[in-house]
Parts: C-alpha cells; structure tokens; sequence
C-alpha cells in the first residue's frame, strides 16, 4: 500500500527544520528536542514561541527550531527569558538549559528567577558532565565517576558533592511544578513528555515558574556505548538523582 | 499494513530504535551513508505493527510512521 492513502501515527514535528543536527549518536537531547517540537505543535503556541538556546551541547537549538529563539550568556537563559515575559506575557518563552549552564555558571539566575516565580517554563538536560567542551566534571558529575578533570573519579573532599538542583529549588516558596523524569527508555520518554506538557500547560495558564530535570545519556563522554549508557541513567544515575515529582502546586488541594 | 519510512541520511547508527524495536523489525543496514554511518534499515517490513516506538526513542528524527 503506498503511503498517501496511510494513517501517519508519527510525523516529524513542523516546529523543528527539517536539518541534521550535530548531536552525537545516542544523545538524549535529540529525544527532547522532539519532544518540545511535537508539544509546541500540539499545544500550537508556535507562532509566539520564544526558545532560549544556552551556552553547552545545546547551543544551536536555534538553528533546530522553527520559531524564534534567543542564544542567551553563558548561564543567563532564565534572565533573558525573565526579560521577554515581562516585556511581552503573551510569548510562550522555553528556556532549555544544560547542567553546566544552569547548576553551575547559572546557579544564580536560576535560584532567584524560580524564587520570584517567573512564568516560563524550563527544560533542565542533566548528563553529569560537560559535554561540548569534552567531557569535564560538572556540578552534576556523581561521586566516584571519571571525567577529564576527575580521572579517579570525583572525591568529595575536594570536588564536593553532586548539586540536586530540584532538591534545592524545592526549597524555595516560589516555584509552581519541579520534576525529575529521564528518556532512556519509550516508557520514561511518554513520562518525561507528560511532565514537559505539564509544564507547557502550567505557562500558558499563567501559574509560574515550573522545570523539568531530564536526565540525559552522554555515550560519548561517558565512554560507552548508547545501550550502556541508557542503561546506567536508569541503574546508577538515578540513584543519585531519584526521578519524581518535587513540586506540582496544581495537583495541592 | 502498518510501515515505517527511514531518513537514511540523518541516521548516525546509535541503536536504540533496533534495541527498543519490540518486533525486531529493524536492523542495521550494510551500506554508509554520507555521515559514514550504517543506518538502521526495515529488515522485516512484514513484521511491523505501527506501534511508534522507534521513532520515539530517535534522536535524530529519522522515522515516519504509517497505519
């Protein structure tokens, strides 16, 4: 049967460009890229979508995305993104930032855009290391994993401690929904697109400030292969970074 | 019959559509394409059931899904 008079059940999302990106094999950014690309048609927000490409793997998402993006400073995703909802509220403003951007150089902006509960949604990629610069230790690197600047693998007396950044922001009166959700497996990419929508939806109500950690698999700098590495997001990395529900003030009665 | 389409040119062979394939539909192909990867190819086109699944857990938005 040709394909004219078929069903399509999955089509590549019209908000991406129809371009390869630079991502290595494997990568879990490619999985939330088309996330966010099938969720911005869904929700069709497109024509007043405004993505917020960081400094890290991530960097040309504008050049991925088929509406307007902003490639903000190292770290300052969450300031440009305070900026463009202020000046202009009906944008729907996705800031996507990494963990070397966001837990470490961003901590700062992150902390106090979700404490003033500014209504954008966030996209936090958490792959526990530096990817774009080769493979460095972030503030998200666990304890004991190698990296290029922790070879025998991270100590906690003198590289501290793995920061949890949905733990922390937790802490905090002022955001509105945290969750943790990881794509290694079709399972946890139907949850992680659930708690993405959520997110989406909370914005376009105008409940504030939400993020979603997405723990991501890095084969390349992890030194593994794709099948390990989905595997050892699952096994070791969550149990460092338990995946949930932090904070959902929709679902507080 | 439920089919899927592949975008050879994009694939960069990580795996994970043959590895999640719950039909064992796909396979790579023996071929290179232009990156210097194998792409995954429909090894059995009769076995599939549309359930989307690879095109899901892609990174590089490689499938289409027909029903």
């Amino acid at each position: 049967m040709s394909t004219e008079t078929m069903k399509k059940v999955y089509s590549i999302p019209e908000s991406l460009r129809n371009r390869p990106h630079h991502y290595c094999p494997g990568c879990g950014h490619g999985i939330v890229l088309s996330i966010v690309g099938e969720l911005v048609d869904e929700l069709g927000v497109r024509d007043r979508a405004v993505g917020i490409a960081p400094v890290g793997c991530s960097v040309f998402l504008y050049e991925y995305y088929d509406f307007d993006c902003v490639q903000a400073a190292h770290g300052r995703a969450p300031a440009v993104a305070t900026g463009l909802k202020r000046a202009n509220p009906d944008l729907f403003v996705i800031s996507y930032q990494g963990d070397g951007d966001l837990a470490a150089i961003g901590t700062a902006e992150i902390i106090h855009a979700a404490n003033r509960s500014e209504n954008f949604s966030t996209i936090f990629i958490n792959n526990a290391i530096y990817g774009m610069t080769g493979g460095q230790m972030a503030p998200t690197t666990l304890l004991g994993q190698k990296s290029q600047t922790t070879p025998y693998g991270r100590n906690p007396n003198t590289d501290g401690f793995p920061v949890r950044v949905c733990e922390l922001l937790n802490s905090l009166e002022g955001p509105y929904y945290l969750e943790r959700v990881c794509v290694a497996t079709p399972q946890d990419r139907v949850k992680a697109k659930k708690a993405i929508k959520k997110a989406f939806t909370y914005q376009l109500e105008g409940k504030g400030f939400s993020l979603v950690e997405v723990l991501s698999q890095c084969p390349t700098n992890w030194g593994m292969s794709v099948l390990d590495s989905v595997k050892w997001v699952k096994e070791v990395m969550a149990q460092t970074f338990p995946l949930g529900v932090f904070r959902d003030k929709g679902q507080q009665k | 019959m439920p089919k899927v389409t592949i975008r050879e040119e994009r694939c960069k062979a990580c795996g994970l559509c043959i590895h999640y394939c719950p039909k064992g539909v796909l396979g790579p192909s023996e071929k290179f394409n232009a990156k210097g990867y194998h792409p995954t190819e429909v090894k059995h086109p009769e076995k599939c059931i549309g359930c989307t699944i690879c095109a899901q857990v892609c990174p590089d938005q490689v499938f289409e899904v027909y029903r």
